[in-house]
């Protein structure tokens, strides 16, 4: 046991905060902690800042270097997430190209299609979304409709995605589809890889309780993909999709996570200025959140320490989603009742447009929905980690 | 960054439980809680000869191993974990603790070797009738009569106060308030004007006395007027320290309603398998690796003795305070009737829990103190 850094990790810290001394300047330190995976606020200052992070090397940090990444540990990624939060730099546009597809396509892609997509991730050009839910799929997933047949060297594919986040910025969408005929529950889908500029694709915004609309529905009527833009054999695209829940409950988050000290501090100057925090109540609930981010950031070290010893993310997992997700709705609850009779107030009501305490307030409520609601986490914890058996179905 | 137990320190975890589960079967722990001193001498001599638990993390000095805070924690979870009917946390946790921090070095050497041999049974006495865990509650006076330390007051709540052949006093000098003025001193169990009085406490397995001290003669530990720094770093210590005892509690409670939740069939299923009892052990299973990494992390600090040692202690102790008795409570429901039954060992963890709880503060407490010392 030993939190120190090591003489690596020290040099690679080092590395990292030079780095972002030198380049998070000017109108990308203006940006300092702004926006979210689905939080669209200053978009495209945000995604020249991540071509500049992309140009230095600082995308795709964990995959292999031949394919342009720095094989970072897992500890140096999160060295660098903790520098990237200290600094305070914006939010990254691309979390469903590098934190979700990018190490699903390194675990079951060939070496052509990793070829073909890595380098667009790093450099930024090519942004991604999510086609796994669907009306009558979400918790569960298995239940997908929507189909695709080969049609000569192509699939062809027609069905709905909904609550696809970021679908009107993305360039491709992997999309879970029924490609075997009949088939039911997680059998028969295949993990195809969709261009979304194309005439047989229809986006539709829906938006959401913060005003914005940062999720859709996706409409596929006759979009086509190459026969060979398939992760993973024909048919066995649950497992794909399965792991890139995976990397979603485990290390997609991390930057999000170290993020949440900060609105922690935010919230108790907050509460400073407006004497909220002289209020004993709440300072005990403020000093209960504070317990929380804390402990947060050692489970995640426990957890980092025991995935660099077996590899990979197990279902525990869960646990980390199941809890970040519940602290920070609890938290942002905390948030407004600090405002107080401010809570009851916006930025700006034409435009519904809130500022950043708000934001949390109603964000959070989505989180434990997305990545796996926390019922499921709850199941999947009693079940693949306490080993209770399985509901009848 | 390297958040686990070494091999050694898994090994001795290893040793630790296997001579538990063999000295402090439930048997042994409701044996013992019947009784007065509630434990067994015998195998407290063991503790210290077999295992050297006792002698931990003593400095090599005064007679110990000079192991750090983190084995100490290891013991003290697998203690928890069996509610080990010992004492060990006042003689090793609180006491030497207390000496460590206050003592100058020939008072060290004359008051640890003893206890490292298990040969020394040491309470720390702190708590007033007024039932405050901080300086502010210290009401007992010392008075120098003559270059004679005499203290005259009452102490309560002193986990095997009336056990212990060592009492190590928290007081203060006659006529100063709050954080000045704490002297801390050293008297013998059987001291002339000491009265102790067993409480009958609500957890059995943990138990209690009532001192009264009228003119009782002390010899001082450290500079009598200057113990507050010494003190407070002992608190943090033994709410570090009561941390990890409780995790290993709440993870025995979390095995057995899992255990349970398994075995028990009703509606022709097990009950592990109806969501509401599957989503209770989740959460369970949630707040004790959260513990754990609470915990684990805070043994490390006071290892460290680093500057982040009182928040964390408060950060630990406010997070497992809630958790362990979550966990206990729980465990009974998941039980159903049986669950409350006096023969069932649900009570046992559920009581232990609630002293836990309370001891040292609450997690109310313990959050006001964390919002004092991050500045909220
Ligand atoms: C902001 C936001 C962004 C999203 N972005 C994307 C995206 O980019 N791509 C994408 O594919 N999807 C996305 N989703 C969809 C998300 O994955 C689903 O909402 C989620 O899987 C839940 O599915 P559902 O909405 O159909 O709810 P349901 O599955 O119908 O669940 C409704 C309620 O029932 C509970 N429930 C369901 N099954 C069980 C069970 N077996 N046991 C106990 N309780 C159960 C759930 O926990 C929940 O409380 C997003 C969702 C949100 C809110």
């Amino acid at each position: 046991m030993d939190f120190h850094d090591s003489p690596a990790e020290a040099a690679f810290r080092a590395e990292v905060r030079g780095w972002l001394a030198d380049h998070l300047t000017a109108e990308y330190a203006a940006l300092g902690g702004v926006g979210g995976e689905a939080d669209e606020t200053g978009w495209d200052v945000r995604r020249e800042w991540e071509r500049l992070l992309g140009a230095h090397g600082w995308v795709g940090l964990s995959w292999p270097k031949d394919h342009g990444g720095r094989a970072a540990s897992f500890a140096e990624q999160v060295i660098f997430q903790e520098e990237y939060a200290r600094a305070n730099a914006p939010a990254r546009v691309s979390f469903f190209g590098e934190g979700l597809f990018a190490p699903t396509l390194i675990q079951f892609g060939t070496d052509e299609q990793k070829r073909r997509y890595l380098p667009k991730i790093q450099s930024v050009d090519e942004l991604w979304c999510q086609g796994f839910s669907e009306p009558n799929a979400g918790s569960d997933l298995a239940n997908v409709q929507t189909r695709a047949v080969l049609d000569g060297d192509e699939w062809v594919i027609n069905g709905q995605k909904v609550w696809t986040t970021l679908a009107h910025r993305a360039d491709w969408c992997f999309v879970v589809t029924r490609t075997v005929e009949g088939s039911q529950g997680h059998k028969g889908l295949s993990f195809l890889l969709v261009d979304m500029h194309q005439p047989g694709i229809e986006i539709r915004p829906l938006r959401q309780m913060t005003g914005s609309a940062e999720f859709n529905e996706v409409f596929f009527d006759g979009a086509r993909t190459p026969a060979d833009h398939v992760l993973g054999p024909v048919g066995e695209g649950w497992s794909v999709a399965m792991a890139t829940l995976g990397f979603e409950r485990g290390t997609a988050f991390l930057s999000r996570q170290l993020a949440f000290q900060r609105e922690m501090q935010d919230l108790i100057d907050a509460a400073q200025k407006n004497g909220a925090a002289r209020d004993p109540l709440l300072r005990n609930k403020l000093a209960g959140h504070y317990v929380g981010v804390k402990i947060m950031q050692y489970n995640g070290q426990r957890m980092l320490t025991q995935m660099s010893r077996t590899g990979a993310v197990g279902p525990e997992a869960s646990i980390g989603k199941l809890y970040w997700s519940t602290w920070h709705r609890a938290f942002g609850e905390t948030a407004v009742q600090v405002l107080g009779t401010d809570g009851l107030t916006i930025r700006n009501d034409a435009p519904y447009e809130l500022d950043a305490l708000h934001l949390t307030f109603m964000g959070s409520r989505a989180e434990t929905i997305y990545a796996g609601a926390s019922e499921i986490q709850r199941n999947i914890i009693g079940e693949r980690v306490l080993g209770l058996p399985r509901e009848p179905r | 960054m390297n958040f686990a137990f070494s091999d050694e320190q898994e090994e001795l975890r290893r040793i630790i439980r296997q001579f538990l589960e063999a000295k402090s079967p439930s048997s042994e722990v409701r044996r013992l809680m019947e009784t007065t001193e509630g434990y067994d001498s015998a195998v407290w001599s063991q503790m210290a000869e077999q295992l050297g638990l006792q002698s931990l993390t003593i400095p090599e000095e005064y007679g110990g191993q000079g192991y750090s805070f983190v084995e100490l924690g290891i013991a003290l979870e697998e203690m928890g974990r069996v509610l080990l009917c010992a004492p060990y946390f006042s003689t090793v946790v609180l006491a030497t603790n207390a000496i460590l921090n206050a003592g100058n070095d020939a008072e060290k050497k004359a008051l640890l070797p003893g206890i490292a041999a298990g040969e020394t049974i040491a309470a720390l006495a702190f708590t007033e009738p007024n039932g405050k865990w901080d300086a502010a509650g210290i009401t007992l006076e010392a008075t120098n009569k003559g270059g004679e330390w005499v203290l005259d007051g009452t102490k309560s709540f002193v986990i095997d106060g009336h056990t212990a052949n060592l009492i190590v006093v928290v007081a203060r000098v006659a006529g100063t308030s709050n954080t000045d003025g704490i002297a801390l001193f050293t008297v013998a169990g059987d001291a002339a004007g000491l009265t102790r009085t067993p409480l009958a406490t609500m957890d059995q397995t943990r138990k209690q006395a009532k001192l009264d001290f009228a003119g009782v003669k002390a010899t001082p530990l450290g500079e009598p007027g200057q113990g507050f720094a010494a003190f407070s770093k002992t608190l943090d210590q033994a709410a570090v320290a009561l941390a990890n005892e409780m995790i290993g509690g709440a993870q025995c409670v979390l095995d057995m309603s899992v255990e349970y939740a398994k075995v028990r069939v009703q509606f022709g299923r097990p009950i592990g398998s109806f969501q509401a009892i599957k989503h209770k052990c989740a959460d369970m299973l949630l707040e004790v690796e959260s513990g754990k990494s609470a915990a684990y992390y805070a043994a490390w600090c006071a290892a460290e003795d680093n500057d982040e040692l009182p928040v964390v202690a408060a950060l630990a102790k406010a997070y497992i305070s809630d958790a362990y008795f979550h966990c206990a409570a729980e465990n009974i429901q998941i039980h159903g009737g049986i669950g409350f039954t006096w023969e069932h060992d649900a009570h046992l963890y559920f009581k232990r829990a609630k002293s836990s709880e309370i001891y040292l503060g609450d997690a109310t407490y313990h959050r006001e103190l964390l919002a004092q010392r991050i500045g909220i």
